[in-house]
């Protein structure tokens, strides 16, 4: 773990996440309660597994329709973009982040105060509408091709990505008006969960092989920095995921 | 009719450190203790998955359900007090251990200055100095009187650090040595030091290396994960309840804690308390506790709510200034600091422990001079190393954009090249600034939510604007700061960006019943056998985390409630 690995772009195989989990397990010195949380089960063999990447299943779609899906990447790649550092948002799975997160209790704020009465309220005293984000995004995403539409005369994923960026920014600004939703809190959500898509552990659909960590030079779930803390210098190591954890 | 359960000595409400440290102290003498905690139980082992900033930072995990209770807020009298739908501005905790499992475990003294605060100001700047509505109160403790509950709550947690030059004294030394310190620490340091001023580290609960404590607790040295404030602690090397003062309580025998027990009023006759009422979140049965003691040890805001909704002690009215539960609201001025964009040098923020830090207390309480100054007090400065995640650390340099390309490679870049230097200002309540129970809004149990008044004052910006000075100064000393950005400006109290969880006052402690709900051994003036602790009892907010105060706090009340019971009752002071 404390060698200093070069930026890897190529997907992490299997054998990669063992050989980083054993380095973490070899390399740390732990006291206490501590010790019984690192001693995990190795994963039991499956019959007939093979150690070929398997398909993606969590690439589908628990709430968005395909339309609004296709609204959604196209919005979080230019919020996040491909370029010379790295994949974007689109590549990342931010999109299928989303989706998911919606389809939860994220997406029905089940653990947020949601009863009435219902007043406007000052910009102080945060979001007071009785909306929940999921109906939010459905809005949302219906005034974007709307907007796309009266501009462009086309639906907001088929616009070319300049044209795309104007009508971000019309929301960003509030310069779209909107009656049922802030145009611009819209696109505040937008940019947040793009970003969580883009660097929350992948467990949850986004940051793709743990690629959106690699960019920042993050090193995901690690147990220990006790020699990294003291040292001059950016240390780049290898990420790890919760995934290794539990299986490593 | 709620059921009715054979009677106890002590029923403490809520089981964080407050709960805790009653709960040990107490059943070490043989006193039989219940302890009923709203949330659900909590061990080291849950945090096997903990490195998730999705689920715990941004999630908030740990932390109370808003859907079932939230509090109301509004700026003045005058505006409606709408419900906090959603966590912003300062996170509530819930569960075994409370706030005190997921906090960041920066344990700081309060000066000799805030305890006789009113005095001490008077006395160096004469009455005029005080602004008309400011409400500032001596403690009706001293810290020399405090110090050896300090001591005894450092002891406890294994507190890592060295002595501050500028601290009041110390009986003991900090029982383990300083965490390990960063190249950016170093930095800091040495600016400081450059500049006249006394740097030291941080006291840290992140223990620096394996320690037993007095109650015979072993745990772990932090690792400096980087996952400490909003997450508990994998290797129980953060100090917290959980890993400390419950087991020693149970060991007894004599604690017996009832989790999912939501308590929602005290039973008392008009003078004394009888017990307490709770909900079983479970079944939805009430139960009625019957106790000799009853000891609030929740979080600020339902220390102050259960009180109101038991029709116990004198509520505040702000309009005559009469009355004291629910006085004395206050909070943390915390947006005055300065940001440092390094070209070419880069830092390994993402390690880190939640109180790895080097600050200073140069221009904190009143260790500088006021006379040219439009306020009081100060705060603490620091930089803190907690471990940066990437979802909450995107910052860019101002003029670039807030998405797109530019922003993709600015945030990437600036991720490992930027340092900040903090103030945690000191903050001080106003007649005006008060808690109270809301006319409307109702919680699952149809019991009306917590009502807060607060808005920052003139004090508030001069102070922040002045930390921000010198925080800026620091950072321009620290070098190669290619691109400095000074945050002078403390726009309105706003409840939707993350600030701080230290909320403070509501039952504060003082030496009158006309200006106080507790006494110093945190006992109500108008119940003798209901004691409540936490920072709910602090008259006004200091420029530091207040966890170590309030600990102090805590043992001192478990001091009087041993006196109270062994003395067969009356008020204690």
């Amino acid at each position: 773990m404390l060698e200093q690995h070069e930026k890897n772009d190529q997907p992490v195989s299997r054998r990669n996440f063992l050989k980083n989990s054993g380095l973490v397990l070899g390399g740390l010195v732990v006291g206490g309660v501590a010790g019984s949380l690192l001693r995990t089960k190795q994963a039991p063999q499956q019959p007939g597994a093979t150690p070929a990447p398997a398909a993606d299943f969590n690439e589908a779609l628990m709430y968005l329709t395909s339309e609004q899906f296709k609204v959604v990447e196209a919005a979080c790649e230019r919020i996040y973009p491909e370029d010379e550092l790295g994949p974007g948002a689109k590549a990342l799975g931010a999109a299928y982040f989303i989706d998911h997160q919606l389809a939860g209790d994220w997406g029905f704020n089940a653990r947020d105060y949601m009863q009435g009465p219902f007043y406007p309220g000052e910009a102080t005293q945060g979001y007071q509408g009785r909306l929940k984000r999921r109906e939010i995004f459905d809005i949302g995403i219906q005034e974007m091709n709307n907007y796309s539409h009266t501009l462009q005369g086309n639906k907001f994923y088929e616009l070319a990505p300049e044209q795309q960026d104007t009508v971000l920014k019309a929301f960003e600004t509030n310069e779209v008006k909107l009656t049922t939703i802030s145009a611009s809190a819209f696109f505040a959500m937008l940019r947040a969960t793009t970003l969580e898509g883009v660097y929350a552990d992948p467990l949850y659909g986004g940051n793709k092989n743990m690629d959106g960590w690699r960019m920042k030079n993050f090193p995901g779930n690690q147990m220990a920095y006790t020699q990294v803390i003291e040292q001059e210098g950016l240390v780049k190591m290898e990420p790890l995921s919760l995934r290794d954890h539990l299986h490593g | 009719m709620a059921r009715k359960l054979p009677k106890v000595d002590v029923v403490v409400v809520g089981v964080g450190w407050g709960g805790g440290i009653i709960a040990s102290e107490l059943t070490k003498q043989g006193l039989t203790v219940v302890g009923l905690e709203r949330g659900k139980e909590r061990k080291t082992e849950d945090y096997f998955m903990v490195h998730d900033e999705l689920r715990y930072a941004m999630r908030f995990e740990m932390m109370q359900d808003l859907s079932k209770e939230t509090i109301t807020f509004r700026s003045k009298p005058s505006v409606r007090a709408l419900p906090m739908r959603s966590y912003g501005s300062f996170l509530l905790g819930t569960g075994l251990g409370g706030s005190g499992v997921h906090w960041n475990g920066q344990t700081f003294r309060f000066l000799p200055y805030d305890f006789e605060i009113r005095s001490k100001t008077i006395e160096r700047y004469g009455e005029k100095k005080i602004p008309d509505g400011m409400t500032i109160q001596d403690w009706g403790i001293t810290y020399d009187e405090l110090e050896p509950y300090f001591d005894k709550f450092e002891q406890m947690t294994g507190i890592a650090g060295e002595d501050n030059p500028l601290g009041g004294k110390r009986s003991k030394p900090y029982p383990t040595p300083p965490m390990k310190m960063s190249p950016a620490m170093k930095m800091f340091g040495d600016a400081t030091k450059k500049m006249n001023l006394h740097p030291y580290m941080m006291p840290s609960a992140n223990l620096s290396e394996a320690y037993t404590n007095p109650d015979g607790v072993s745990r772990a040295a932090c690792q400096y994960c980087g996952f400490c404030e909003r997450f508990g602690c994998e290797y129980g090397a953060k100090a917290d309840p959980v890993v400390t003062v419950i087991p020693v309580a149970k060991k007894t025998g004599k604690f017996e804690i009832r989790t999912h027990s939501h308590v929602r009023r005290i039973l008392h006759d008009g003078k004394k308390a009888t017990g307490v009422m709770y909900t079983d979140v479970t079944t939805g049965e009430d139960i009625e506790q019957p106790a000799d003691i009853v000891v609030l040890t929740s979080y600020v805001f339902n220390n102050t709510r259960i009180l109101l909704m038991s029709n116990l002690g004198r509520p505040y009215d702000p309009n005559t200034g009469k009355g004291v539960i629910g006085k004395n609201y206050a909070y943390q001025v915390i947006r005055g600091g300065a940001i440092g964009f390094f070209e070419d040098r880069e830092f390994n923020v993402f390690a880190g422990a939640g109180a790895l830090g080097m600050t200073i207390d140069d221009y904190n309480g009143d260790n500088f001079d006021h006379s040219d100054l439009n306020f009081i007090h100060g705060a603490n400065i620091s930089i803190s190393q907690t471990g940066m995640r990437p979802i909450g650390n995107n910052k860019v340099p101002e003029g670039v954009p807030s998405w797109g390309k530019d922003f993709k490679a600015a945030s990437i870049k600036y991720y490992t090249r930027t340092l900040s230097v903090g103030a945690q200002g000191a903050c001080m309540p106003f007649r005006h600034h008060f808690l109270d129970l809301d006319p409307t809004y109702k919680d699952a149990f149809g019991d009306p939510l917590m009502r807060i008044t607060f808005d920052f004052e003139e004090q508030d910006r001069q102070l922040a604007a002045y930390c921000a000075d010198r925080c800026g100064e620091i950072i321009k000393e620290m070098g190669a700061a290619d691109k400095i950005e000074v945050n002078r400006k403390l726009g309105p109290y706003d409840i939707t960006p993350y600030q701080s969880t230290h909320n403070t006052g509501g039952v504060i402690m003082g030496s009158s019943p006309d200006t106080s709900a507790v006494n110093h051994y945190l006992q109500m003036w108008d119940a003798e056998n209901v004691f409540v602790v936490g920072a709910s009892a602090f008259p006004h907010n200091s420029g530091y985390n207040p966890t170590g105060t309030m600990g102090a706090l805590s043992y001192r009340a478990a001091e009087g409630i041993l006196k109270y019971s062994q003395s067969g009752g009356g008020l204690l002071v």
